[in-house]
């Protein structure tokens, strides 16, 4: 990453390609894995806004079966996944801000006509746990997150089919909430909490925030090595906004 | 009692595309203008630009540039008699909020209709006989041709800046270009996109077939280039970040980019943002329109006295609004009369993904909201139906517009949901999988229409517009036919896998679909069946007209942009040299 020069300019002067976004022709250099930093979060970085400890011992357990670790990407906790989703519970998000929340309600309505509970998604996390802890300690005699992994999945897929019943709401929209929210921290700019060290991206091979690709898009089947960035990487901001003296 | 402003010549209801084209014209030809916008203003600088546009989770799923369901939602349900509800969240389709409307976020894939297309119920009759279509098949005749509308097409793609190839130029046919399109006079005023690799091997697996593949008409440029009326766009550097963002660039057409400034210019044009129309007032006894009536941003109400007045606002708010105001006679399905509401339709989609082995790397993150190649032989007017039973048709597309992961991250089929499995699989799937498009037209049916609901309301106070829609039988064959022949295309692409996303039985408001919602205040030659006559005037109203998807009688298997910008200028055109000059109906009843 040229990160020195403006990638305007060097599109200006045509070589944009050659030097600012390196391709390799050759296709053999994959990338090598990275493990994230674990421990390294900044000052506050963990802190949780929403989730009481219980709460958060649930849903790293679910989250983490959602996305296990394997030998080369880290879980989905790992990567700060349930940072993002207590950060989005305790915002504007949680609060249901761009959600119609009138009544009269309707819970059992057809899935065409899309959720209509009461429930903010804060409000919904809070109940989907506390009811479906009761279930599972009724059933197991433990804690959700005191099974052993085999055990956890068959609750997870109890809550994802409804054979999981939980007294004041279906059990699948919660758990499709908790999926959408997980497959959305794992993939989220790292500024939201997850995706931590970008290491979903890597996973992907996706570039991340910055991107322009005229030179690139037609040079069909080439492998492409590039760190991603972040849109909280300060300095590629201060590179690109640098650019913008001539207009854009 | 409302606070009354200065009484205008125009009042136009919105503030995106449409409301900018006709404030440019309308204004230059002498008439005072206001167009009122419910959302806030919003440039290329500073709005639109990286880091923070570059951000998947605030524009795509949390959609920051949309309408609020919060403040103005719809209700939905699938057939007359069930339970309207409302939408809570959006999902299915993203209209936009704020200047620049839903042309701030869209992708730029700009097509024209086939000319038939706008004699549609004739055409059928006429070519497959008059009992060939159910008489639940709405279809109408727009009273407008593609012969009139040409000119019009023409110098929205100008003014749009669109890149293509043509592929009908007066009559010959061009290679490389779409074989199936009506006669153009010109040529697209710029060159195609790039092929994408999954273009690539869409088109070469197409062409295969003997199809007829090329590039889409595309509103994200391809060079420098000066539209008609002075503004300056960029070419695309295709980021990948179009379709639910603004753009950075000054590359994709909107209203800010290419419009908007040259209407703002003009002293007899003003843009008034956090303007929430609520209705059209009018006098009973002349049968005109008086004013609107909107609250502003602090919460007072005001009603805005005008000569004329335009809707320009999303498509199926125009209907919502005629609703509110009590002009015209509401459509009831269950006698199939009255006017208000009638054929509101959408976009049959569906879709087919080929999925390689890991090494293809498709890089399906560069790309262009427009950036695609597609195959026309499956629209309206191209095949013979005369077997099949239907109307209708599909363009099939492959395009590549970004690949951003929480949304794009595909997985063949069998793989589990969740877990170790699927995390592998889309490890492996993401940078080698090709996904094509069928993008199908919509036919209305008497039970798909706007209302107003009974029971929920808005923040205004007002009752929400109520959406009832499925997919008619007929679209559901259609949709069926063409996505049978992607599948036989994705099949000759050379994947390892292919996997097909059928059209559903029943249309959903929640998953994405396209934000292609069409219809309810349609164009006609019979009051008893349109809203308004063929120059986009109300026949119940002179003085008040209607731009944009919202009159379409039925909508054409392709996105509606194009079609949107020549009604506009058709439109504009009737105004300034007709009705202007001699205010009153355009079209005897």
């Amino acid at each position: 990453m040229t990160s020195e020069i403006s990638r305007r300019n060097l599109i200006k002067l045509g070589v944009a390609g050659a030097v600012a976004v390196p391709v390799s022709a050759r296709g053999q250099e994959e990338p090598q894995p990275v493990q994230p930093p674990h421990h390294q979060a900044a000052d506050g970085q963990d802190v949780l806004f929403f989730f009481t400890d219980p709460e958060a011992r649930f849903i790293t357990a679910a989250v983490d079966r959602l996305i296990p670790a394997d030998p080369v990407w880290p879980s989905a906790s790992q990567a700060g996944v349930v940072t993002y989703i207590d950060h989005q519970l305790a915002s504007g998000y949680g609060d249901g801000a761009k959600m119609y929340l009138k009544g009269p309600w309707v819970p059992d309505a057809p899935a065409q006509q899309g959720y209509q509970l009461r429930f903010t998604p804060a409000e919904l996390y809070r109940r989907a746990i506390a009811e479906a802890r009761e279930a599972v300690s009724a059933t197991h005699g433990r804690e959700f997150w005191e099974l052993d992994a085999a055990p956890m999945d068959d609750v997870l897929t109890g809550l994802e089919t409804g054979a999981t019943a939980l007294p004041s709401l279906p059990s699948p929209v919660f758990f499709e909430t908790l999926l959408a929210n997980t497959i959305e921290g794992w993939f989220a700019d790292p500024a939201y909490g997850g995706n931590r060290d970008m290491v979903a991206w890597r996973m992907i091979g996706f570039p991340g925030a910055y991107a322009q690709y005229l030179e690139l898009v037609e040079r069909h089947g080439e492998a492409y090595h590039r760190e991603p960035i972040s849109i909280s990487n300060s300095h590629a901001r201060a590179v690109h906004l640098s650019g913008h003296g001539d207009g854009g | 009692m409302a606070r009354r402003m200065q009484s205008v010549d125009v009042a136009l209801v919105g503030g995106g595309m449409t409301a900018s084209i006709l404030g440019k014209h309308l204004a230059e030809a002498g008439s005072t203008v206001v167009a009122l916008e419910r959302g806030d203003m919003r440039d290329t600088i500073p709005d639109f630009q990286s880091p923070s546009m570059h951000d998947e989770l605030k524009h795509s799923i949390r959609h920051a540039l949309m309408q609020n369901p919060a403040t103005q939602t719809l209700s939905f349900r699938n057939f007359p008699g069930q339970r309207a509800l409302p939408m809570r969240q959006l999902g299915s389709f993203l209209p936009g909020e704020g200047v620049g409307g839903a042309m701030v976020h869209w992708n730029g894939q700009t097509w024209r209709f086939q000319p038939e297309w706008f004699e549609l119920k004739s055409w059928v009759e006429q070519r497959y006989g008059a009992d060939f279509l159910d008489e639940d098949v709405t279809i109408q005749d727009w009273g407008i041709t593609y012969d009139e509308l040409e000119p019009h097409y023409d110098f929205f793609e100008k003014v749009a800046g669109i890149c293509g190839t043509a592929g009908n130029l007066r009559g010959e046919k061009r290679p490389g270009g779409n074989p199936f399109e009506g006669p153009r006079q010109n040529d697209y005023p710029n060159p195609p996109m790039k092929t994408s690799h999954s273009g690539a091997l869409f088109g070469e697996a197409a062409a295969g077939l003997g199809y007829n593949p090329f590039p889409v008409p595309s509103a994200n440029m391809t060079r420098h280039y000066t539209n008609p009326y002075g503004a300056q766009m960029k070419p695309c550097m295709y980021c990948g970040f179009c379709e639910t963002y603004g753009c950075e660039h000054f590359a994709k057409t909107s209203p800010q980019t290419a419009i908007l400034p040259f209407a703002l210019a003009n002293k007899n044009f003003e843009l008034r943002t956090r303007a929430n129309v609520l209705r059209i007032e009018w006098d009973r006894g002349s049968k005109t329109a008086t004013g609107v009536t909107y609250v502003d941003a602090s919460g007072v109400e005001i009603f805005q006295p005008a000569q004329m007045v335009v809707l320009c606002a999303f498509a199926h708010h125009n209907a919502v609004l005629m609703l509110n105001s009590g002009i015209g006679t509401p459509y009831d399905p269950a006698t199939r009369e009255g006017a208000v509401g009638r054929n509101y339709t959408y976009q049959t989609m569906s879709g087919v993904s080929v999925f390689y082995e890991g090494g293809k790397r498709i890089n399906p993150f560069m790309g262009a909201g427009a950036l695609g190649t597609a195959i026309d032989d499956f629209n309206n007017g191209s095949f013979d139906h005369g077997p099949l039973g239907f109307v209708g048709g599909a363009y099939i597309a492959a395009y590549q517009t970004g690949g951003r992961p929480i949304a794009y991250h595909p997985v063949p089929p069998g793989t589990p949901r969740w877990g170790r499995e699927w995390k592998d699989a889309v490890a492996q799937n993401y940078n080698s999988t090709v996904s094509l498009s069928v993008h199908g037209s919509s036919i209305p049916h008497p039970n798909n229409y706007i209302g107003l609901d009974r029971t929920y309301t808005d923040a205004y106070g007002q009752p929400l517009g109520m959406l009832t829609y499925d997919f008619p039988y007929n679209d559901r064959l259609m949709s069926r036919h063409v996505t049978q022949k992607a599948w036989e295309i994705a099949e000759a692409m050379g994947g390892k896998s292919v996997a097909v996303s059928w059209l559903p039985d029943h249309y959903s408001i929640v998953p994405y679909q396209t934000t292609h919602n069409t219809g309810g205040t349609i164009v006609g030659t019979d009051p008893r069946t349109s809203v308004l006559n063929k120059y986009l005037q109300s026949w119940d109203l002179h003085n008040l007209w209607t731009v944009g998807a919202s009159c379409f009688p039925q909508n054409g298997g392709y996105n509606p942009t194009g079609t949107v910008g020549a009604l506009a200028y058709w439109a504009i055109d009737a105004m300034i040299n007709r009705y202007m000059k001699n205010p009153g109906p355009l079209v005897s009843t």
